[in-house]
């Protein structure tokens, strides 16, 4: 059996030979400056020689129990398998993380974990995405097509990611306080209820903010006619809160210490809460916030190395088990896939694959907006 | 090369890891981010390159941003008064007692051990709902419902004091131990009483430190974002989280330069002020 000697082992070989006396200490310096020579004259070009063996991924997503779940049952077993290091860093919502990547070097960040296709549209229209090869990605076949052919709609039938789960943004409310009825009764309205002040709160971000106030004042979240009624149902529910949340982490902590009694919330990290045994109620109002997340590949990415890791994610025991450790249902189709015992108790799971019953933000509509609407809730969050 | 003109060379050969460090980590920032305040965000959140001023227009003209620095500097301002009510007799208790002040030394240091975002987070598990204060007051029967306590421009104040005491505790300190004790002998055998001789000897002499330590806290606390973040209800906003929010939410990084350059010239207009009437020495001696 031959194996290949790493430079390492050429150092110590050579060390060991002149340790020896087989070699002067003239001929010594002159192989070890020879290297050295070698090396600074191909530095500048290795980056194309070795765009083929790559040693490392860095992934971003979104903390807590998902960056958990995806490094034991996703990052550590590909490591294992392949050899490339897959270095993990979260961010707390995909502006930040867009402000991040906006100020980086390319090739700094490959892949992240998005939220909704409004933001893979964002990130397309900056020119941050790439073009993936499907054949790299055989897996692809696994996923629900209606959750592919929307971001192929926005990339000329090219994708830049794949999707990876699903899930809502609904209403989460402690049973203590707030009974499941009143929840029935109530819907969205609930977050604007004066009976709840100071036992309210919200996440500080404008599209869920808007989308909640769309709800609250009758009207179709992704065709907004009467904006200021909006406004105003975004100044009540402001008036009437706690706090703003801004991460999954705050908004667990916000609903286990009972610090507020509603909050619209994500549906995996609730029932995550339900899990640890909180008495914590969920409930997706009509027309409520359903997106479906993707992994991305930014632009300058070592494309076979992501396009491995992305086919790795997607194999459904992969994507199962980081599903089951998640809590979001993931985006493999209930049709192909027999998707287990623990999937379909999620909250937002689809049997059919069909997705009919959720609502997804129009990326041209909210992304349209997002300049002036990002503006304006800055400064309603502050009270005007 | 005679000797006075390699004396006069010397001082600048060793200033110049310095210089280049601080000419490279905050001059140059500050240039691009100066040029950056006059490019424009496009809808699609990328910059146009030009000569813009609509950003500092906007910046200089809406109330919406003067209010809140307004409110700031008010945060701030309360914040160093408070810090300065509670630091000075702990400074004037440290550099009085004898024996224990290296000890005393270190514990005002020890908070610097744990990062500021965790013991900022601290107060949440100690006046939260479910935290300690309430948790006790219900054990002693003292109260039946938890009150509510975070989340409220109180709470950003303590918060704010939280981590700027040992500022203006160590300047106070700085200025009380460099203060010759006989002096204050001096004025009691002539009669003055204690108090008296505190509030016409001490007093005057250590008011460089509390100047000194005033500037840090002011400067610190009207710079920061974290705190109102963590421990601020919806409405309870400084300055640095309208950077935060043009930079990160809103993708507009050329009205955040301006927003970051207004910030600066009002809180650089007060360490000019300061420099002018007190001089920078004391304020070298309390950070030292």
């Amino acid at each position: 059996m031959t194996r290949k000697m790493d430079n390492t082992t050429r150092y110590e070989r050579l060390r060991e030979r002149y340790m020896n006396g087989d070699i002067d200490r003239r001929g010594f310096l002159g192989l070890i400056g020879a290297a050295g020579l070698a090396y600074g004259v191909q530095t500048p070009f290795a980056k194309y020689a070795n765009a083929q063996t790559v040693a490392q991924v860095r992934f971003d997503g979104w903390g807590g129990v998902v960056s958990e779940a995806l490094r034991e049952n996703a990052f550590d077993p590909f490591q294992a398998e392949t050899g490339i290091d897959v270095v993990d860093g979260t961010f707390g919502g995909g502006d930040e993380y867009l402000s991040r990547v906006k100020a980086s070097q390319e090739g700094e960040y490959n892949i992240a974990h998005l939220s909704g296709v409004f933001d893979y549209a964002r990130y397309h229209n900056l020119g941050l995405s790439t073009v993936l090869n499907e054949d790299n990605i055989p897996n692809l076949q696994y996923v629900i097509p209606k959750l592919v052919d929307v971001f192929r709609k926005v990339t000329d039938g090219k994708l830049s990611c794949v999707p990876y789960d699903y899930g809502t943004t609904g209403l989460a409310y402690n049973r203590k306080y707030i009974s499941d009825e009143e929840m029935q009764e109530k819907g969205a309205k609930i977050l604007i209820d004066e009976a709840h002040k100071g036992k309210i709160a919200g996440w500080s971000d404008w599209r869920t903010r808007l989308w909640y106030a769309a709800l609250q004042t009758g009207q179709d979240p992704n065709n907004i006619e009467d904006v200021e009624a909006a406004w105003e149902a975004v100044r009540a529910h402001r008036d009437l809160s706690l706090k703003y949340w801004g991460s999954g982490a705050e908004l667990m902590s916000l609903l286990a210490e009972e610090e507020i009694h509603v909050t619209e919330g994500w549906s995996g990290r609730i029932y995550a809460l339900q899990e640890q045994g909180h008495d914590i109620g969920y409930m997706d109002p009509p027309n409520g916030f359903g997106w479906q997340e993707c992994m991305f590949v930014i632009k300058g990415s070592p494309m076979e190395a992501c396009e491995e890791l992305l086919n790795f994610m997607l194999a459904p025991e992969t994507s199962i088990a980081v599903a089951e450790g998640q809590n979001y249902p993931p985006a493999l189709d209930p049709q192909k896939v027999d998707l287990g015992d623990k999937i379909p108790t999620l909250p937002a799971f689809d049997p059919t694959g069909k997705l009919d019953g959720l609502t997804f933000a129009d990326p041209a509509y909210w992304n349209g907006n997002e300049q002036e609407w990002s503006k304006t809730f800055g400064r309603v969050q502050k009270g005007y | 090369m005679s000797v006075e003109a390699r004396e006069a060379r010397q001082p600048w050969i060793l200033l110049s890891p310095a210089l280049t460090a601080v000419a490279l980590l905050l001059f140059v920032p500050l240039l691009f981010i100066v040029v950056y305040s006059f490019w424009l965000r496009t809808a699609t959140g990328a910059d146009e390159v030009g000569f813009f001023l609509d950003n500092w227009q906007e910046a200089l003209t809406d109330a919406f941003y003067r209010d809140i620095l307004l409110n700031t500097l008010k945060i701030a301002a309360i914040t160093t008064l408070a810090c300065a009510v509670m630091g000075y007799p702990a400074a004037y208790f440290i550099a009085r007692s004898k024996g224990n002040k290296a000890i005393l030394l270190l514990l005002l240091m020890l908070p610097f051990w744990i990062s500021y975002i965790i013991r900022t987070m601290s107060w949440i598990n100690i006046l939260g709902v479910s935290g300690a204060f309430n948790t006790a007051m219900m054990a002693l029967g003292i109260i039946d419902e938890p009150i509510q306590m975070l989340y409220n421009e109180v709470t950003v104040i303590l918060g704010l004091v939280h981590f700027l005491l040992p500022f203006m505790v160590l300047n106070v300190f700085v200025s009380l131990d460099g203060i010759d004790t006989n002096l204050e002998d001096a004025a009691n055998s002539l009669g003055a009483t204690r108090w008296q001789a505190f509030t016409n000897v001490t007093l005057p002499l250590s008011l460089p430190g509390l100047a000194a330590g005033g500037l840090l806290c002011f400067v610190l606390g009207a710079g920061t974002y974290i705190t109102p973040l963590v421990l601020g209800g919806p409405t309870d906003a400084m300055f640095a989280n309208l950077v935060f929010e043009a930079i990160i939410t809103q993708l507009n990084w050329p009205l955040g330069s301006a927003l970051s350059l207004m910030l600066l010239v009002v809180l650089g207009a007060l360490v000019l002020i300061y420099n002018r009437y007190l001089g920078m020495a004391q304020l070298m001696k309390g950070l030292g």
